[in-house]
């Protein structure tokens, strides 16, 4: 959207795994005459690198379970990274603790999927928009914060006269809209928007992403939104982040992904979205089922199901390398020319 | 979805708590027994025609006074008197004022302590979670009646029969509290793993609120529905308890009696024919924790998020 460049969130070499065995007693295991300490983990992310640049939107697409949420998540600080360093402006956060990251809170804001959850059910409108306000400027008057509230109900389209009421009383699509402004009442700079549109009605998804596109010029916002929705990331992402895995296969803009897809798995998924025309020869059929972040396959992660794979993609985790298209593709085919 | 703002009590008028209430004619007279009896016991020093606790309106002359209408009885005595002279009925209201006392503060103690615990085991899990529950198991093993007789007797012991007549009433307070709180604790962990799970737990961390912020202000209001109704359940167990304890002679003192140790005081006179000082004081035992539980029941329903979801 903007032409200057510079990056406003670096994920760097992010991991996340999910231990599933618990303490150190049910790791014990007796096999075969011998005592063995088990420990077993969900992969969730395995390594991933991405910028978000300063005013952009950065989608992040991928399949059920391919760990998009859980960077979100771990972006946000709900979830601490396994390994990995997460800066903001320059400034690593993910050690942060206590008062030090207050001021990431207000400039770093979530928008969730479930509005019927994301709403307080004991907290009227007024009070879940002006807790916040009150939280990080407690120097405000009485009458600011009522400025504040009203400016941000309005600017969400929601009557800022119905305050009064509590979050049941209203659809998933106007609910969606307070959660917004709940997020915008502390005027962050940075939104990441986990599935905010899933959970909605087909006929009000559009208007939330209109909503959403909206707040980003009015307010300069910087998004990273994360979706399964292929038609969503054509109309809003400035770029966007393929994952399979825990791992980024493919970066490009939104423009080149859709036009020109370099990684394997991307060129399948972009030739699921259904068409209006019926036969289509070039609909890829994947062989297989998403191997499980529990045992990841060596090397590639995609390599079980890739058509290209050979040798090299079994053994070797293929990085992003910058392609001639502009497109960054993790991918030992495209790396060396085969695909 | 027309008018704007409602009002506190338009919104309770509207709600289906209040709509429920309406319908249950159970409910309805469980309540203003209840209230009935609260209201008597609140105001037994102005309603009462005797002040039990006063020596010198008590006449050793009147003891053993059938009620009205038996013969032998004193129209000054409505429930006759028991074998030291003293009203039963002014005795009952005042019994009924610390026995409910008793049962309202030991819940309340109860719940602070199971409220508190609850929120800090399900809220930040993992050790404190661990530590507190087993300690809730150990405590619950013990049955309540048995720390009772225990530090009844080792207080009684130290402090001696005087002192413990005025300290009474807040021991039992406190064992009763003490003993019963892994019962609200549990309600409130087991509710609060459900909530915290809950995306309006995430956006609150994200906002940066503080854990106790979190807990109390965004988790605890969600948790209150369960609270409500084992607290109501925990007062009838509390008076219940109490008049156990009574009637084994560790309860309230003779010159302060509860229902409990009202019932006590008579038992040793039913076989000489005075049935009214133990029966009386037993009946209004008797409903006063019917009428609470029925409310707890009817609460239990409303509340139960499976039969009705608001």
């Amino acid at each position: 959207m903007t032409s200057q460049s510079s990056t406003l969130v670096n994920i760097q070499g992010l991991e996340k795994k999910f231990d599933l065995t618990g303490g150190l007693l049910e790791q014990i295991t007796f096999k075969n005459g011998k005592f063995q300490r088990r420990q077993e983990a969900v992969h969730a992310i395995n390594g991933v690198d991405l910028q978000v640049q300063k005013g952009e939107a950065l989608c992040v697409v991928g399949e059920s379970g391919c760990g998009k949420s859980t960077v979100a998540r771990t972006v946000m600080g709900l979830l601490s990274p396994t390994a990995g360093e997460i800066h903001y402006d320059g400034q690593r956060i993910d050690n942060l603790s206590g008062d030090a990251v207050l001021p990431y809170r207000r400039k770093m804001q979530m928008i969730f999927q479930n509005p019927y959850a994301s709403l307080n059910p004991r907290m009227t409108i007024q009070k879940t928009l002006e807790e916040p306000i009150r939280f990080h400027h407690p120097e405000w008057s009485e009458l600011e914060v009522r400025d504040k509230v009203h400016e941000v109900m309005h600017s969400v389209g929601i009557n800022p006269d119905w305050g009064a009421r509590f979050g049941h009383e209203f659809s998933g699509g106007q609910r969606q809209r307070i959660a917004i402004a709940r997020a915008l009442a502390v005027d962050p700079e940075f939104i990441v928007a986990d599935e905010p549109i899933s959970a909605l009605d087909v006929s009000i998804q559009a208007q939330v992403l209109n909503l959403l596109m909206d707040a980003q010029e009015s307010r300069n916002l910087t998004y990273l939104f994360i979706t399964h929705d292929l038609a969503v990331v054509e109309h809003f992402g400035t770029r966007v982040a393929v994952m399979y895995l825990g791992r980024v296969c493919e970066l490009a803009d939104t423009k080149t992904l859709f036009s020109t897809p370099r990684h394997p798995y991307t060129q399948a998924l972009l030739s699921a979205i259904p068409k209006l025309e019926d036969d289509r020869p070039n609909h890829i059929r994947l062989q297989g089922e998403v191997p499980t972040p529990v045992n990841l396959p060596s090397g590639c992660v995609f390599h079980g199901r890739c058509p290209y794979a050979n040798e090299r993609c079994k053994q070797e985790i293929p990085q992003l390398i910058a392609t001639d298209g502009g497109a960054q593709v993790a991918c030992h085919a495209v790396e060396e020319g085969r695909l | 979805m027309t008018t704007a703002t409602l009002s506190r009590w338009d919104r309770f008028r509207d709600s289906f708590f209040w709509y429920s209430f309406k319908r249950d004619k159970v409910a309805i007279a469980s309540f203003l027994v209840l209230m009935l009896m609260v209201f008597a016991a609140v105001f037994a020093p102005l309603l009462a025609p005797t002040d039990p606790y006063d020596l010198t309106q008590i006449d050793i002359m009147n003891s053993e006074l059938p009620p009205v209408g038996l013969s032998g009885s004193d129209a000054a005595f409505p429930l006759g008197t028991d074998a030291q002279g003293r009203d039963l009925l002014s005795t009952i209201l005042y019994g009924t004022r610390v026995s409910l006392m008793i049962g309202f503060g030991a819940v309340v103690l109860q719940a602070a302590l199971g409220i508190l615990f609850g929120l800090l085991a399900g809220y930040l899990g993992g050790r404190v979670d661990a530590i507190l529950m087993r300690i809730a198991d150990v405590q619950l093993s013990f049955s309540t009646l048995m720390v009772a007789i225990i530090v009844g007797a080792v207080v009684k012991a130290t402090f001696g029969s005087l002192m413990f007549g005025e300290i009474a009433i807040y021991m039992l307070i406190f064992i009763i509290g003490v003993s019963e709180w892994p019962q609200i604790a549990r309600t409130v962990r087991a509710s609060v793993l459900a909530e915290k799970k809950k995306e309006y737990v995430d956006a609150a961390k994200v906002m940066g609120f503080g854990t106790p912020r979190i807990m109390f202000r965004h988790i605890l209001p969600n948790t209150l529905s369960p609270i409500f109704v084992i607290a109501t359940v925990q007062i009838a167990n509390a008076i219940i308890s109490e008049a156990a304890l009574s009637f084994l002679g560790l309860g309230m003192p003779e010159t302060q009696p509860s229902l409990g140790s009202l019932i006590k005081s008579g038992f040793d006179y039913i076989q000489s024919g005075s049935w009214w000082i133990t029966l009386i004081p037993g009946l209004v035992l008797v409903v006063l924790v019917l009428v609470i539980n029925l409310l707890g029941d009817w609460l239990r329903d409303v509340m139960n998020p499976r039969l009705y979801k608001g």
